[in-house]
């Protein structure tokens, strides 16, 4: 803990920003001697898709169970939608909807039963519950599967399902960990579309992944490595920051050349993309001469043309960057 | 607490139940299967022990006696051996349990009245040959004096002690297992199945939803051991039923202090099971403490050996486990017809068990992950 309180910085924020959902300053969690999430600023705004971006363990669960109550942070502070964590973590609960990465469901429920059970959970009874749940079967295609038990159920309908429970009682903020990790590319495409109605209809969203396409999507992102924040802001502005320069290279001999260049001081990743190669060099200026020097010198034979920065490009450069000198 | 969510909780778990056919059989066959083991299985009367016998004598007051031994089917006599070495020899080899000596001067001591007019050798190493062999000490010597054909039960036992068997005179021992059994059961199914149908949410990541909705521990807690309160009971029924028409156990007390008393236990046993849900961590873990449990409490409450025999220190544990007290209860009420107010001390004592157990495991149930 500093010497100022964290957790009055945090809700004098709230009072700020206004439309500030989450709100966290220097939320840290450790697990002994592990730090899973580290000094992690966050703000997410009303009726935005906020996206998690990170490979696996760099602790976007952990601040989504935090940001739920379920975990107690470590050190600094959280506000989300107004109520400080952890000491109003039944508040928050009320107000929040949650998707866990797992399937959390009871499988030996049927679909229509899972979410009645929920209803009640939640205070829904009656004539106004079976409204509810006649709406989420239409809006999520769960008509036909009503009477299915959901361990029956396929990839993609277990997650419709799991989004209809998290929003039954049509809360203002969801959060979703990882939701399309074990679904098809179509119902990837059906949910996030889902997402986006609800966004539109006001609701918050703070969803994290490990697809690129995924975190393109999302209105702003954050970019998790082991348990820090190494980037964040719109997709647009991220890419157009990008400290480097992408390049594509086509040469004879792709395996060779991606393993000479890997050794390159200025290289900060390469892949190979089908038979070219797929070049981030930290040369912000002049990235593409000084490539085609270093692959006159070794010898070979190449094209080398300046490439449109993707999302993956800053992911690799930020989770690259030395801890020390991470914005 | 409010009740809407308590009763959703309650229906989710029924119908669980309902769709798992393990828990279903278990409830019904655990019982009946443990009531016709233990029932038919054990008994402690111990008949046709392997035995030798040494007879120095060889009179015919001698002969009469080991006629008399042997038709009392306590023991089996096998091997007629000459030297009191070939005893050692057959009880090392286990061949033999007992053996009965007859000394050269039989006669004599019989006639002076001397303390030892014969001798059983018994293995000790088996408790219940033992308590045989006490019987056999007692083996009432003046049937000889009266000649061969005067029936040894007819006549008094000379030790001078006289054993009257209060409420179970033709010593069957289903009488008192089965009234114990009620405890042993709720104890074996009870803790488990809510240790587990706890544990089982945590372990399928249910809890993780589960705990980021407003539910509280207390309605899921409770929500999710009520319908157990209700298995417990039909398990007593089905004990009491197959008690009466196979082993033909009474019910000498008023059936209402039955289930008062069992429903005391079962909640005392809900208690158990909820604390263990709130230290294990998977449902094997569950199930391991749960037997952890169970052990102590079977051999020490009185179900397997009495309460009296026990040295003081075990004793004193024993007071401290729910089955015990309930044993007293049930045994009471059924057996002896008595009362609940007269076996208040028991119930008393359930009730703290309950209090105490349930207080700790709601303090410790945290809604939270870590």
């Amino acid at each position: 803990m500093t010497a100022t309180n964290p957790a009055s910085d945090a809700s004098a924020h709230v009072l700020r920003g206004g439309d500030a959902v989450i709100v966290a300053r220097g939320l840290t969690k450790r697990f002994g001697d592990f730090t899973a999430v580290d000094h992690l600023d966050l703000d997410v705004r009303r009726a935005e898709v906020y996206g998690f971006l990170g490979p696996n363990g760099c602790g976007k669960s952990t601040t989504i169970r935090m940001l739920c109550g379920l975990l107690t942070p470590s050190e600094g502070s959280a506000s989300v939608l107004g109520h400080a964590l952890p000491a109003q973590a039944e508040a928050v609960k009320r107000r929040i909807g949650y998707m866990t990465q797992k399937f959390s469901l009871y499988e030996d429920l049927s679909v229509g039963e899972n979410l009645e059970f929920l209803a009640a959970v939640h205070e829904l009874t009656g004539r106004a519950a079976r409204a509810r749940i006649d709406e989420l079967c239409a809006r999520y295609h769960l008509d036909e599967l009503r009477t299915r038990l959901a361990g029956a159920l396929s990839g993609g309908q277990k997650q419709r399902l799991a989004l209809a429970g998290a929003v039954l009682h049509e809360p203002e903020l969801l959060l979703l960990d990882e939701p399309t990790s074990a679904v098809d590319p179509q119902s990837r495409r059906d949910f996030w579309d889902a997402l986006f109605d609800l966004a539109d209809a006001g609701t918050t969203l703070l969803v994290s992944t490990h697809y690129m396409d995924e975190a393109e999507r999302c209105h702003r992102l954050a970019i998790l490595d082991r348990g820090r924040l190494v980037a964040d802001g719109t997709p647009h502005d991220l890419m157009a920051a990008l400290p480097g320069m992408t390049l594509r290279v086509e040469c004879t001999t792709p395996r060779r050349v991606q393993q000479l260049l890997a050794r390159e001081a200025h290289v900060v990743g390469v892949a190979q993309i089908g038979a070219d190669l797929r070049v981030l060099s930290d040369r912000r200026d002049d990235g593409d001469t000084w490539l085609r020097g270093r692959l006159a010198e070794a010898g070979i034979d190449a094209r080398v043309e300046r490439a449109p920065a993707n999302l993956e490009d800053v992911f690799v450069a930020a989770t690259r960057t030395p801890r020390g000198s991470a914005p | 607490m409010k009740f809407a969510r308590l009763f959703a909780v309650v229906r989710k778990e029924l119908r669980q139940l309902a769709r798992d056919r393990l828990t279903f059989a278990m409830i019904v066959g655990i019982p009946t299967l443990q009531l016709l083991l233990f029932g038919f299985a054990i008994n402690l009367d111990v008949r046709h022990l392997p035995a030798a016998v040494l007879d120095d004598a060889n009179s015919w007051r001698s002969r009469e006696l080991v006629a008399e031994l042997a038709s009392s089917q306590v023991l089996d006599f096998r091997h007629r051996v000459a030297v009191p070495q070939q005893i050692e020899d057959l009880m090392r080899r286990g061949e033999i349990s007992a053996a009965v000596v007859i000394p050269r001067d039989f006669e004599n001591r019989l006639e002076h009245g001397e303390a030892a007019a014969w001798q059983v050798v018994v293995d000790g190493s088996d408790q219940s040959v033992q308590a045989a062999a006490r019987q056999l000490a007692a083996f009432p010597l003046d049937t000889l004096d009266h000649g061969p054909r005067a029936s040894p039960r007819a006549a008094p036992a000379r030790s001078g002690v006289e054993i009257v068997n209060f409420y179970n005179p033709e010593r069957r021992a289903p009488i008192n297992t089965v009234p114990g059994l009620i405890g042993v059961i709720l104890t074996m199914t009870m803790v488990i199945f809510t240790a587990m149908a706890i544990v089982r949410e945590r372990e399928r990541g249910n809890m993780e939803m589960l705990i980021a909705t407003p539910l509280s521990s207390a309605e899921l807690t409770l929500g999710k051991v009520l319908p157990y309160i209700g298995i417990g009971l039909v398990q007593v029924t089905l004990i009491l039923l197959l008690g009466l028409l196979v082993f033909g156990v009474p019910v000498r007390g008023s059936l209402f202090a039955v289930y008062a008393a069992s429903l005391a236990y079962i909640g005392a046993t809900l208690a158990l099971g909820i604390l263990i849900s709130t230290i294990a961590r998977t449902q094997f873990q569950a199930m391991q403490m749960a037997f952890f449990l169970f052990l102590p409490q079977i051999l020490l409450s009185g179900f397997m050996f009495p309460y009296d025999g026990m040295p003081r220190a075990a004793q004193w544990l024993a007071e401290v486990f729910p089955l015990t007290h309930f044993l007293r209860l049930i045994r009471g009420v059924m057996l002896r017809g008595a009362g609940l107010d007269e076996l208040w001390p028991s119930l008393a004592a359930l009730a703290v068990f309950v209090i105490v157990v349930l207080t700790i495991a709601i303090t410790r149930f945290r809604k939270r992950l870590d």
